[in-house]
């Protein structure tokens, strides 16, 4: 083959792959947006996780270089202090782990029950808000617009104050009933003595609420098919109330009380409350539920007239205008606020230092005096906080997933 | 407050992340600022408390007081920052502070773990137990299911731990971050008694509506060596707080008082001489003016004149020096020698 041939044939293959890459399908991923998005992201967390391990890097050779201690193995360590109240077995010859364990749970104790109280205050207040009777709907008004006004920190102290102050000590303790002791250490009262009853009662409920879940699904289905209404509410309520009741009934009915008496300093026996938990609650729930109960009206008042007269022209009790039109309408407002209420409260409960009551950050903060390990415990606080946050959003997410309006 | 002692923790970590470490020269540092900054309690009559002109007093206030006379020649040239028990430490670590006067116990942890270099006592306490006296208990022994208020401290709630368990006691802490607000529990009958260091229950006896009303039990359950601390790797810092508090010892062994100092210059003890700076080095030695301990006692007073106008028998406090006497009188302040 001639020399010049041969160099144009080459020629030829040479253009004809640089056609190739040149392909609409393959274009150099410096001029891709997509790949060129993709790159950008990644150099940004390139920098990012960077900066990170310079100011990591950076604190623990400068504590190392001041001879500070790093790093959480105070976990095992023993923690050698008491805690005032706790929900699992712990005394001071356990590990620095478990006491935060302990005020961790205690931070959960409390915002899960004000969480629950302040949802049923908040509703009642907002409803109460739009009634139609004016001393009530002005009551609920006056309520909202303090409560909202005056700094939780203060109500806590005050609450607080109420009842170091004005209850008695425990030798002249109140008794507005049997069995239950008001003073100046707490509520104390009398809770069943423990039985093997207790246990079975409990399973009967849990049996019972299957049921119940089942009858609901077999009672829709009925009234899908045939029209007719089965009373599910009085029924359920009977089956949950009833089996325990009979399995009660069954053990012989135990009627042992455990009820608290006064011993040396204290009451010893039944249950006691702590101040610091009642007052921390009853701030925290006054408080938080003057702002949910804006948000249920503004739910309420959000589903128009017309939606509410509509259901009454076709015939449904106000009962059943309340449960199938207004609420799942109403409810896809509330829910976002509502979340952000309950995030809140989990965080305000954060103040029981104030009070003594030994909430995580009071743990935390023993803890980070005991072993000067001040980056490892505020990161820790941060670390759970944002833990109980994340998870409240998740769930309260999920269920405003079910909840919200579904376009068609 | 609480939110702004986590900012304070955050602050301090940032500044220790970021912050190049120290290498040597808090005195230079002190020198170019101008004034010491110190880290006190701020809450504790008798140690560190600001009267009602707003002007700093107190036993700790004056130990600082006597650091800035010495590097200064100049007794007011400091400020006084409050820390709470938790501030306290990471206020040091990350430079915020120069000493902390705040009556912090001397511990090994402290020392080793936390990095930090203790100068010489200025207070030896003891965590006792402060009762009202209508309860009738005379020991703390018969304090068996009592609910303790706890002044958080890092040795308190551990001192008190250790003693009920040693004695198989129960009990109940409550721990209120706040002194004000936990002296107010207290006084209203939250808890049976209180614990904390014995100069701190004389001090929070001495604010309650009627102080002879609450007792303090005999027994004193830890050894609490208070002292001014600084941070470990300057050598000469820690030279200068440590020898301010011993030439605050020494001065009341060679009956030097803030009176008597000028007089003392025409003293012909050579000892004396030399401390305060009539023949020179010692000064020199430490890196300050050879009169250093001479401003010392001039502006702020020997040991024994601290104790008596802050914490002595004629304050509301009426502490004993007891431990806190000179050896000579059987106490253990006793300083190392000035040559």
């Amino acid at each position: 083959m001639p020399e010049r041939l041969r160099e144009k044939i080459g020629a030829t293959r040479g253009y004809d792959r640089f056609m190739e890459n040149t392909l609409p399908g393959s274009i150099p991923f410096w001029l891709d947006p997509k790949k060129r998005a993709i790159m950008f992201q990644i150099a940004v967390l390139a920098m990012v996780g960077l900066l990170a391990y310079y100011l990591v890097s950076n604190t623990l050779l400068n504590l190392k270089k001041q001879s500070i201690a790093t790093g959480f193995t105070f976990f095992q360590k023993e923690s050698s202090f008491e805690i005032g109240e706790s929900l699992i077995p712990y005394s001071a010859a356990n590990s620095y782990g478990r006491a935060l364990v302990v005020g961790a749970l205690n931070t959960l104790k409390v915002a899960f029950i004000g969480v629950v109280f302040t949802i049923i205050l908040g509703a009642i207040l907002g409803v109460a808000r739009l009634s139609s009777n004016w001393l009530v709907s002005k009551l609920a008004a006056i309520y909202i617009e303090v409560m909202q006004d005056i700094p939780v920190l203060l109500q806590l102290f005050f609450w607080y104050a109420i009842f170091y102050e004005t209850l008695p000590f425990p030798r002249q303790a109140l008794c507005p009933m049997n069995g239950v002791y008001l003073c100046n250490r707490g509520v104390a009262f009398a809770v069943p003595e423990s039985h093997p009853a207790y246990k079975h009662m409990v399973l009967a409920l849990l049996v019972g609420c299957g049921v119940v879940y089942l009858l609901r699904r077999w009672a829709r289905e009925r009234q899908e098919k045939t029209g007719k209404i089965f009373p599910v509410f009085s029924v359920s309520i009977g089956i949950v109330m009833g089996l325990p009741a009979i399995t009660w009934l069954a053990f012989g009915a135990p009627m042992n009380m455990d009820i608290p008496k006064l011993a040396g300093f204290n009451f010893e026996g039944g249950i006691t409350v702590s101040p610091e938990f009642i007052a921390l609650l009853l701030g925290l729930v006054l408080y938080t539920a003057a702002f949910v109960a804006e948000v249920v009206r503004a739910g309420i008042q959000s589903v128009s007239k017309g939606q509410r007269e509509a259901a009454m022209s076709i015939g449904l009790r106000p009962p059943l205008v309340l449960n199938l039109v207004v609420l799942p309408q109403a409810l896809r407002v509330i829910i976002p606020p509502l979340t952000s209420q309950m995030l809140n409260l989990t965080k305000n409960s954060s103040l029981a230092v104030a009070i003594g009551y030994p909430d995580f950050v009071s743990v935390a903060n023993t803890t980070i005096n005991q072993t000067g390990q001040a980056i490892e415990g505020v990161a820790l606080i941060m670390a759970v906080y944002l833990i109980f946050s994340l998870s409240t959003s998740a769930f309260m997410n999920w269920y405003n997933k079910r909840v919200v309006l579904v376009e068609r | 407050m609480k939110l702004f002692k986590v900012c304070a923790v955050m602050v301090a970590a940032a500044v220790i992340a970021t912050a190049g470490v120290a290498v040597a020269g808090t005195l230079q540092e002190v020198w170019s600022r101008g004034v010491l900054i110190a880290g006190v309690n701020g809450a504790v009559f008798g140690f560190s408390m600001p009267d009602k002109k707003g002007v700093w007093k107190g036993l700790d206030v004056d130990t600082a007081k006597a650091i800035a006379a010495g590097v200064f020649g100049n007794a007011n040239k400091v400020r006084f920052t409050a820390l709470t028990g938790v501030q306290r430490l990471p206020a040091l670590q990350s430079k915020e502070i120069d000493v902390l006067c705040r009556n912090t116990t001397q511990t090994l942890t402290r020392t080793t773990v936390n990095g930090l270099n203790f100068a010489h006592v200025n207070f030896y306490d003891g965590q006792g137990f402060l009762v009202p006296k209508k309860l009738g208990v005379k020991s703390a022994k018969e304090l068996e299911g009592a609910t303790v208020c706890v002044l958080p401290g890092t040795t308190t709630e551990m001192n008190a731990a250790d003693f009920f368990r040693k004695n198989r006691m129960q009990w109940k802490p409550l721990v209120i971050e706040q002194t004000a607000e936990l002296s107010k529990a207290f006084f209203a009958g939250r808890c049976d008694c209180l614990t904390s260091d014995a100069s701190q229950l004389a001090a929070h006896r001495s604010v309650a509506l009627n102080p002879d009303d609450y007792v303090l039990l005999p027994e004193i359950i830890s050894k609490e060596p208070l002292c001014p601390v600084v941070r470990h790797g300057d050598d000469q810092w820690y030279d200068i707080v440590n020898w301010t508090v011993m030439a605050l010892i020494q001065a009341e062994e060679f009956d030097i008082t803030s009176k008597n100092v000028d007089s003392m210059l025409r003293s012909n003890d050579p000892a004396i001489q030399r401390f305060l700076g009539v023949t020179p080095g010692m000064g020199k030695a430490l890196g300050l003016d050879d009169k250093w301990a001479y401003n010392i006692i001039k502006q702020v007073g020997n040991y024994g004149e601290i104790f008596e106008r802050n914490v002595g028998p004629n304050t509301p406090l009426a502490l004993e020096r007891g431990l806190n006497d000179l050896w000579t009188r059987g106490g253990l302040m006793y300083s190392a020698a000035f040559r």
